[in-house]
């Protein structure tokens, strides 16, 4: 029986968030009417002609370089031709042979594990407009009544980023994806946004007998922009692939559509796929000529990146590997996290407090890091008054709720719901004395030896005390009562 | 007004008499406008006449005429209907774009425009530029002044017929692989095509990107300057465009003392006629008469450039006319059943003979497996036709030769036979191939029709080639214009004349 690994490459294409289109000056938009942003150039008018976006060419070359590539000095634009309403040039200009960058890698972590991908290359590219079927079903052109084009979306700067077979796993797939998204927000180059498809990717897997160094016959998962879809999609492919070698089997090179509802993947038809684009240089553009200088300041000027700030976060915050990668792989809530430490929290419960509570409101309200009404500045607060014992974590959970429903300051809410931590010894000896008066079997059972009872009477006088009590205070309170 | 001879009238001339005030812009608009209306029911070298664009920019100059003293301000020109006018019906000579109203205007265009030169009209061309003989036109076929019978040459052939026939003071070509020269030599006017990318090509409807370039026709060599200093100049819509590293001067030269002129054998192997070789040869003579020194240059790789030329050129083309599928504008076909059926009549309906078949052998050398064989090797070849060019100007400053193997053919006698049509350009391709500026000047006659002499330069030498060809014409002194006889007509009278009987029905 052999044992089988399988191997990922991924695909991924991200729109650029420039002010203008990649070959145009056309504005990129998101949400305004259809074909408002749309001039000769994006028209495929004819006699247009294309102009490079420099802000695209500058952003493409970050990304690259955040991903070690080395970023050619000379570069060449290529058509790629074929016919589709969304095309309107019935060519897109994007590149080939000679790309914007190659030979990099990117190292992400998947658990406790840093595992390193290299990188084939970073292209730039233009992208499609947006098909809208009316009538007919599932959304495809065959079989619609009749199709819209919106060329708003047409033309926008896209970067592809192709990785090498190097992913052993659906899972670190999926981290790989989301780690490179955060790299990509990190450097403000792209917001990534998953349901505009900002950013999308197609897979390719294969198996192979454990241990061997050859690759097998990939198949293809093609335009997916969920990393759950993803993960799943692979996690179905795989043994299919398996089953089907062990059959005696063998794969076909083909493009697979994964149907979530069935959990399955089926081929897509495959005279769609059956493309020569006959690629040749994009004569209206004269070669790219990048001076590595340009390329320095550029580099120069780059960002704290996502692995680099993983790094600090355990040296600078003595934070572990699992909660530094919480903390700091994404750039906002490593932002927002470091505000709170600068405000004067202790940097250990600040880590607590932003994993715990406040990322699970952030899921909750589907809120983005560093937005709604627990502010960086309440959530300090908030820490310490933990920190300083004015308030009980337990309570403190309870300040953090109130938070968000009250829009309020932590300190108000303290003071409007007294759950200030009662640290007033005369009050919480009157506490202990009723629980101590209130229980002689227990008392009984305390001064015949058994110590453990202690948490029972402890219990007791913090329910009494509706939480707020301290409990350092209670348990000193509570060994003079029982006489020991 | 001043009688004034519309085959005649240089640009030159005319801007003297508009600025002394002898005549008024609307007075020179119709001029040409009566030319039109007596010699185009013959010549058919317009797609469209924009009479109302033309008496009311001449009016406006007239009106304004203080203010607009620009250089070119009332001047009639006529413009290849190639290049997109906002506003104006812009047809490629194609069905596909029969009534494509553009959304902007072509640089080059916008340049004289700005210039307040007053537009007559479109002029007809080859579908797409493609053909030598602008009888691939959809519309209708243009005939040259000097011959009725005869072809005017392409694919400019509607700019050069119009200026030839004084349907037009000058006009605006383009050159893909001798789209200017040629017809301009057919019809006995200066051709000239630019250095590639001295003129922007926004705007110019594309049939080879790498090789297009628009250029003047006009009647003199001092016009042809006086209008290619208007539209050269970098152009940030055009990432090929660059600026000419001096202005363009208008010619003064009466000499070309010192000038060393190389005569590249492969260019007279070619198949010359003997009245061309004869006029060539006349004019070699010129040039040493006036100083200049003729010597015999190589140009090793010039019998590989037409067929290479007719890979990269129908290779660019098959992708440049793809975004004609009748989703956005232009033709589309009635009812169509679905999107493939929708591609398939549009282009197959809208497209002809020629641009098809050369979509087909673009497609074909683009292809996966015959890239290499095809159009990489014809890139090669490009760049060894480059260097033959390059190592030849290391001892010589300019390049003559015939424009054209032949004087004007009989229309429709090259339309079944492709290749011979397309050694109409066997000259003058390879000078598209190098990106290289060259002139066409009319140096004589053969059998009563023109013939063109090219001066070929390296890369920006416009005023080299200007300052030469400006000796050159005036020593030629190129008197004679064309006449409109219609030798398809003689012969029939001929034939008449020769015995067959006339009956008379009564
Ligand atoms: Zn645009």
């Amino acid at each position: 029986m052999t044992a089988w690994e399988p191997v990922i490459g991924l695909e991924m294409h991200v729109e650029l968030d420039t002010r203008t289109k990649m070959f145009c000056a056309c504005e990129v938009t998101k949400g305004d009417a259809p074909n408002t942003h749309t001039c000769p150039r994006c028209l495929a008018h004819p006699g247009a002609l294309p102009v490079v976006n420099q802000r695209a060419v500058e952003y493409a070359a970050r990304i690259a370089l955040a991903l070690n590539c080395s970023v050619r000095p000379r570069n060449i634009f290529h058509r790629k031709n074929y016919f589709y309403p969304d095309l309107p040039k019935a060519y897109q200009i994007s590149q080939y042979d000679e790309p914007l960058a190659v030979e990099g890698w990117f190292e992400y972590w998947v658990g406790d594990e840093k595992l390193r991908c290299r990188i084939n290359r970073v292209h730039m590219e233009e992208d499609a407009a947006k098909l809208i079927h009316a009538g007919g079903d599932a959304g495809r052109i065959a079989g619609s009544d009749y199709s819209m084009v919106d060329f708003n979306r047409g033309g926008t700067p896209l970067i592809e980023i192709v990785s090498e077979p190097d992913i052993p796993s659906p899972e670190a797939a999926r981290e790989l994806l989301q780690q490179l998204r955060n790299l990509v927000i990190e450097l403000g180059v792209s917001e990534c946004n998953m349901e505009e498809g900002q950013i999308r990717w197609d897979a390719n897997v294969s198996v192979r007998p454990k241990g061997s160094t050859e690759l097998g016959t990939r198949t293809e998962l093609k335009n997916m922009n969920s990393f759950r879809y993803l993960q799943q999609a692979l996690d179905a492919e795989i043994p299919r692939q398996v089953e089907v070698l062990e059959a005696g089997g063998t794969i076909d090179l083909e493009t697979l559509h994964f149907d979530p509802d069935t959990g399955t993947t089926t081929p897509l038809r495959s005279k769609e796929e059956a493309h020569d684009y006959r690629y040749f240089p994009e004569p209206d553009l004269v070669p790219l000529v990048i001076d590595p200088a340009w390329v320095e300041e550029l580099r120069r000027a780059q960002p704290e990146l996502p692995a680099a700030r993983v790094e600090r976060f355990t040296a600078q915050y003595g934070l572990s590997r699992a909660d530094a990668l919480v903390l700091g792989s994404a750039h906002a809530l490593a932002a927002f996290y470091e505000e709170v430490v600068a405000l004067g929290a202790g940097a250990k419960p600040a880590a607590n407090w932003t994993m715990g509570e406040y990322l699970a409101h952030l899921n909750a309200a589907g809120l983005e890091a560093g937005h709604g009404h627990v502010t960086a500045e309440r959530l300090a607060k908030l820490v310490k008054l933990v920190e300083d014992g004015t308030v009980s974590t337990s309570s403190g959970k309870d300040v953090f709720a109130k938070m968000i429903a009250e829009r309020a300051e932590p300190e108000d809410i303290v003071d409007k719901y007294g759950l200030g931590q009662i640290s007033d010894t005369s009050e919480l000896a009157a506490i202990v004395a009723a629980i101590v008066a209130a229980n002689p079997a227990q008392v009984e059972q305390y001064r015949g030896g058994k110590q453990q009872v202690i948490g029972f009477f402890v219990g007791q006088v913090m329910k009494a005390s509706g939480g707020r009590a301290n409990p350092q205070l209670v348990n000193e309170l509570l060994r003079k009562a029982l006489g020991t | 007004m001043t009688s004034l001879d519309p085959l005649r009238l240089t640009a030159r001339v005319a801007k003297r008499l508009l600025v002394d005030g002898e005549i008024s812009a609307a007075e020179l608009a119709k001029v040409y406008l009566d030319q039109i209306a007596a010699v185009e029911p013959r010549v058919r070298a317009y797609i469209r006449v924009t009479y109302d664009n033309a008496a009311k920019y001449s009016t406006k100059v007239d009106r304004e005429m203080q203010a607009l003293r620009g250089p070119l301000a009332g001047l009639p020109i006529a413009i290849k209907d190639n290049m997109v006018t906002e506003g104006v019906i812009t047809t490629c000579a194609s069905r596909i774009l029969r009534d494509y109203m553009p959304v902007y205007t072509a640089t080059a265009v916008r340049q004289v425009w700005d210039d307040h030169v007053v537009m007559l009209g479109k002029t007809n061309l080859d579908e797409f530029a493609m053909g030598s003989s602008t009888e691939n036109s959809a519309f209708q076929t243009t005939r040259n002044p000097w011959d009725l019978a005869t072809v005017p040459g392409g694919s400019s052939g509607g700019s050069a017929a119009a200026v030839a026939a004084g349907e037009a003071l000058w006009a605006l070509g383009s050159d893909t692989g001798g789209s200017i020269r040629q017809p301009a030599a057919l019809c006995g006017i200066v051709g000239m095509k630019p250095t590639y990318g001295a003129v922007s090509r926004y705007g110019l409807i594309a049939f080879a990107s790498s090789l297009d370039q628009i250029g003047p026709l006009t009647r003199s060599v001092y016009d042809c300057a006086l209008l290619l200093q208007h539209i050269v100049g970098h152009d940030h819509n055009d990432a090929t465009s660059v600026a000419l590293p001096e202005p363009v001067a208008l010619p003064d030269a009466e000499r070309l003392d010192g000038l060393r002129v190389g005569i590249p054998a492969e260019y007279l192997a070619a198949g010359i006629e003997p009245g061309v070789r004869a006029r060539f040869d006349e004019t070699l003579a010129r040039v040493e008469e006036l100083g200049g020194r003729c010597v015999e240059i190589g140009l090793p790789h010039t019998e590989y450039a037409l067929p290479a030329y007719y890979i990269i050129a129908p290779a660019e083309a098959s992708a440049n006319l793809a975004r004609f599928d009748g989703v956005r504008y232009g033709y589309r076909c009635a009812d169509p059943v679905d999107l493939l059926d929708m591609y398939e009549r549009t282009r197959g309906e809208g497209f002809g003979p020629e641009v098809k078949r050369r979509i087909m052998i673009g497609t074909y050398a683009l292809s996966a497996g015959y890239y290499d064989a095809y159009y990489g090797r014809a890139q090669k070849v490009r760049t060894l036709v480059r260097r033959d060019f390059s190592r030849a100007f290391a001892d010589v400053d300019l390049i003559a030769s015939p424009t054209t193997p032949s004087v004007a053919f009989k229309a429709g006698s090259r339309t079944a036979d492709p290749l011979s049509m397309y050694m109409c350009d066997i000259c003058t391709i390879p000078v598209n191939l190098a990106g290289l500026p060259a002139i066409s000047i009319p140096c004589g006659l053969s059998d009563g029709l023109p013939v063109g002499f090219q001066l070929i330069g390296p890369a920006f030498s416009e005023n080299r080639i200007l300052q030469a060809a400006h000796a050159l014409e005036g020593a030629i002194g190129f008197a004679p214009a064309p006449t409109f006889r219609d030798s398809g007509a003689e012969a029939d009278v001929a034939g008449a004349a020769a015995g067959v009987p006339l009956e008379v029905h009564e």
